[in-house]
């Protein structure tokens, strides 16, 4: 089973960028367009990565140390994750908590560093960045709660690989609230356009407009890292309990995995960006759907 | 024992030397800071051992004093505490050094009244005795209140301190209050005040109302929510390295006492524990929130000092649950967690303070919106406090994690046993730490960007230097004490087994090794992090070698001319977080409306206030004001009233004793 968690990273750590292409794609088939190749990512990643650097006379270490504690952080998380009941690579007792802490590592640091740059657009990306985090928090917290009172387990991997048919409809609340922070915590529509070009209106992407070459191309991974990470605690709720096969879950994740890029792409492309003051209830709406489960869960 | 009574006599000698002295500031200096340094080292050298020891180690001297003994006793617990109260005056007075090398002050009278802290602190952590316990504090409550209003008198800041020093002064005295009436209550039919002689069925009320007067005594000097009002007034205008020591160690000598008389009281009630956990999340909660509105440094500093207590609080609530319900580990992990917290808190919360002391220093203001950009003219304080504010975010890999982990931890473990109770319990840890830590994240961002991020707000800002060395080297040594906790932790968490045994009535082996399993791992991720971390920065380094790095301007999206007043400011930063907390801040705003058809310029004014000063203090000053008038006319100043007073009582108690 602990091959199947090495490879389970390896292909995460390569085919993370590839969730991007399946969303652009999905938004280009609704949007009638060809969309851009199928390694489009790649591509941008290693342009990127041969690139000088342009760098602001307003910043010091942070700035540059921002990438890469993020992409670090994101990295060794990664390492705690099970897809489905493929297990992590390191488990204990608690430790979603520490891949919780580590994410909000990468977001210290990210947001360090676009408050490095003195420039106003990206304080405002910095501070909506931290208002939308600390809400979603506890609602990722109480989930893991959930599905832990729900196998009795305290462990990522546990908690998964006990996870049964019969968590029904608390199962459902919790995939609905995973999801919610998922696209909240990965800057996807409702909460955040990633392809917007107003910077007023943008959160994570104003945060990084000074970066440039190698420390963009950082940022642009980690990111794709987080979405393979938060995805994966996500597709576990829904396909743990019907496969036990760990190779075979290894196979249906992944596909899941760009199954659920298709349904990303597909709210992006039906759904409008909800407005700034309402995204607080957006993500209390969380909140309270996993406190349901919880109830649930009790009996 | 010895060792304690010479590191005593240290302090004691230190701070009279230094008061004799007082003439020639380098001699003051010199007798002072040598005294509690000497001290302190002595101290630590004892309670490292003393600390994870299961023996008792008692001292008793003559004297003459009805109900009191000079005893002291050294156990686990109180050597526990022992060690950020050493840690923090030895690294607070070299600190001192640096800080005060131009103050006009008579710095003498200074260096006695830290020494008198640092030994009413000590006395206080291992009385053994109430009586001797109650002048500890006392003593320690009026030397804190003359280091606070040192710098009486100094600039513009006078009215802030005078009205610091009478909030602190009258808050720490009702709390004193409420011990005096539990130690005559507790002491009631006992033929004497010794600790150890003390018993809840002795007592003249239930133990239910004994552990109320203790959380509010106590906590006023810990600082629970409400009883927290004299902290973000205090903190602020006393020489950062007094905010230190108070922040970092005297505070904890509420958590400290708190826990003493819990074991006086015997086995706690239910409700004790939920009264400790609802408190402790009320408290960080709203001291977060305090914290994230703050625009002062030290301001925002001692609201989130309150923020740690509540999560220490948090986490005897959930040892006193798991021990009424008798759950070993929850028990177990809820008091390592709390008192891992005293020890982290006491630790990054010193390395802050000391920080900001140092800003103070170089900048002359501690207004966040008018600094920014320290980092590249400070770079060494700025790095220093990044690593602060990492911990006292609670993320890893520092020790505030390792904390935080444990509290959730031990919710957790609480929840595999089953019932809906449990449940509810680990729900709301695990959701309460996980909103308090992103709020905290926020606070802290906060902190360290608008302070040492981006580009100077004003020219002093822009002018500052880098503080002296050994103020550096104060900070560093805490900063190199968070890196070390946060990757040994697991070594020294089995060490505290006989301690936890004592408070938990159990054994608590069992926890304590699965526990540092987990931190085990934890460690091995931060240093895996670090590692990589180093890894990166030299790819980047090797990618980036032939290739040019350009300096160039802060893209300002097409605008040309950006300034550093245009950069987001304190309250911009933390509005769209406070704006959902409106209610709790009290956020009023004053904007007038334009008139006219060419308008006068306007102003906008926001302030938020503390309820639980205008909503309880308040109100409750008024009243003590209103009997303290009407007593007023006994108070007259004539001496042969005085007298007649006296030989009134005198008649009275003498017709009393004919009587019975």
């Amino acid at each position: 089973m602990q091959a199947l968690a090495l490879v389970h990273l390896a292909v995460a750590l390569l085919a993370a960028p590839l969730l991007l292409s399946v969303i652009n794609k999905t938004k280009a088939f609704f949007g009638g367009r060809q969309g851009p190749p199928w390694l489009q990512p790649y591509r941008e990643l290693t342009k990127l990565l041969h690139k000088g650097v342009a760098r602001s006379r307003s910043t010091s270490w942070v700035f540059v140390a921002g990438p890469i504690v993020s992409v670090a952080a994101t990295a060794l998380a990664l390492c705690l994750v099970p897809l489905g009941v493929v297990p992590a690579l390191v488990a204990f007792p608690g430790d979603f908590v520490l891949l919780a802490y580590l994410l909000g590592l990468a977001r210290f640091f990210t947001v360090s560093a676009a408050l490095d740059t003195g420039s106003a657009f990206e304080g405002m990306g910095a501070s909506r960045e931290v208002q939308l985090s600390a809400l979603a928090e506890p609602g990722l917290l109480l989930a893991f709660v959930v599905l832990a009172v729900a196998t009795q387990a305290l462990s990522l991997t546990g908690l998964f690989a006990r996870l049964g048919t019969d968590g029904g409809p608390a199962l459902v609340l919790v995939f609905v609230a995973l999801l919610v922070i998922f696209l909240s915590e990965n800057s996807r529509i409702p909460v955040d356009d990633p392809n917007t070009h107003l910077e007023l209106t943008m959160i994570h992407e104003v945060m990084i407009l000074d970066h440039s070459g190698p420390d963009l191309a950082l940022i642009h991974y980690a990111a794709a890292l987080k979405m393979w990470l938060l995805g994966t605690l996500l597709i576990g709720v829904p396909l743990s309990p019907w496969v036990s096969d760990g190779f075979a879950s290894l196979l249906l994740g992944v596909l899941a995995m760009f199954a659920l890029a298709v349904l990303v792409g597909v709210i992006e492309s039906s759904t409008a960006r909800l407005r700034l003051t309402r995204l607080p209830q957006w993500l209390l709406a969380a909140f309270v759907l996993t406190a349901v489960a919880l109830f649930v869960v009790m009996g | 024992m010895n060792t304690l009574a010479s590191a005593l006599a240290l302090f004691a000698l230190g701070g009279v030397l230094a008061l004799l002295t007082h003439r020639s500031k380098r001699w003051a200096t010199r007798f002072g800071v040598g005294g509690a340094v000497l001290g302190s080292l002595l101290g630590l050298w004892l309670s490292l051992p003393a600390a994870i020891n299961n023996g008792v180690d008692q001292l008793s001297i003559q004297w003459s004093l009805p109900y009191g003994s000079f005893s002291l006793a050294l156990d686990a617990l109180s050597a526990f505490f022992l060690l950020p109260i050493f840690l923090l005056s030895a690294l607070g007075a070299l600190y001192g050094v640096g800080y005060q090398e131009h103050s006009k002050r008579r710095l003498g009278v200074f260096w006695f009244f830290y020494n008198g802290l640092v030994l009413s602190m000590v006395l206080a952590v291992t009385a053994s005795n109430a009586v001797l316990f109650l002048m500890a504090w006392e003593t320690m409550a009026l030397s804190s209140f003359f280091l606070l209003t040192f710098e009486l008198g100094d600039k513009e800041d006078h009215p802030a301190v005078r009205e610091a020093g009478i909030v602190y002064l009258i808050a720490t005295q009702l709390g004193t209050a409420c011990l005096l009436l539990l130690f005559l209550l507790l002491g009631h039919t006992s033929p004497s005040l010794d600790f150890d002689a003390l018993t809840a069925s002795g007592a003249a009320a239930p133990a239910g109302v004994l552990f109320l007067l203790a959380l509010l005594g106590f906590g006023t000097k810990a600082g629970f929510v409400p009883l927290h009002v004299w902290l973000p007034e205090a903190h602020p205008v006393a020489p950062s390295h007094v905010s230190a020591l108070m922040s970092g160690a005297m505070i904890k000598t509420g958590i400290y006492a708190l826990l003493r008389i819990m074991g006086v009281l015997g086995q706690p009630s239910a409700w004790w524990g939920w009264t400790l956990l609802g408190i402790g999340l009320a408290s960080a909660l709203m001291g977060v929130v305090f914290a994230l509105a703050q625009r002062d440094l030290k301001r925002l500093l001692a609201y989130s000092s309150v923020e740690n207590i509540g999560i220490i609080g948090l986490g005897l609530g959930l040892g006193v649950l798991g021990q009424v319900h008798g759950i070993a580990t929850l028990a177990t992990l809820g008091y390592a967690g709390a008192l891992l917290h005293v020890l982290n808190h006491s630790l990054f919360k010193g390395l802050l303070f000391l920080s900001a002391g140092a800003v103070k220093h170089a900048t002359g203001s501690l207004h966040l919106d008018a600094l920014g950009g320290l980092m590249r003219r400070m770079p060494l304080t700025g790095s220093l406090f990044l690593f602060g504010a990492v911990a006292i975010s609670g993320l890893p890999p520092l020790n505030g994690f390792i904390s935080e982990f444990l509290l959730m931890l031990a919710a957790l473990d609480g929840s595999a046993a089953d019932g809906a109770l449990l449940h509810a319990i680990a729900a709301i840890v695990l959701a309460g730490l996980g909103l308090i830590g992103g709020l905290a994240l926020a606070a802290f961002t906060k902190a360290f960007g608008i302070v040492f991020l981006g580009e100077a707000r004003t020219p002093q800002a822009a002018q500052a230097k880098e503080c002296h060395p050994l103020m550096l080297a104060s900070i560093f040594t805490l900063a190199a004490a968070c890196v070390g906790m946060a990757l040994f932790s697991w070594a020294l968490l089995p060490g505290l087994a006989p301690l936890l045994d004592g408070l938990t009535n159990t054994s608590s082996q069992e926890a304590l090794g699965e526990a540092a399993s987990s931190l085990r791992i934890i460690a091995g991720f931060g240093a895996a992090l670090l590692l990589l971390v180093g890894l990166f920065a030299l790819l980047r380094r090797r990618l980036l070698r032939d290739r040019e790095e350009r300096i160039v301007g802060t893209w300002g999206c097409g605008y040309l001319a950006p300034s550093a007043r245009m950069q987001y400011r304190s309250s911009s930063y933390a509005d769209p977080l406070t704006r959902l907390f409106t209610g709790l801040l009290r956020k009023q705003e004053h904007r007038p409306a334009p008139t006219g058809v060419v308008p006068e310029p306007q102003r906008y004014e926001r302030h938020s206030s503390d309820p639980a000063r205008s909503l309880i203090f308040a109100p409750l000053h008024r009243l003590l004001l209103g009997l303290a008038i009407w007593l007023r006319p006994f108070q007259s100043g004539r001496v042969q009233l005085y007298v007649l007073y006296i030989a009134m009582t005198l008649l009275a108690l003498l017709a009393f004793a004919f009587w019975s």
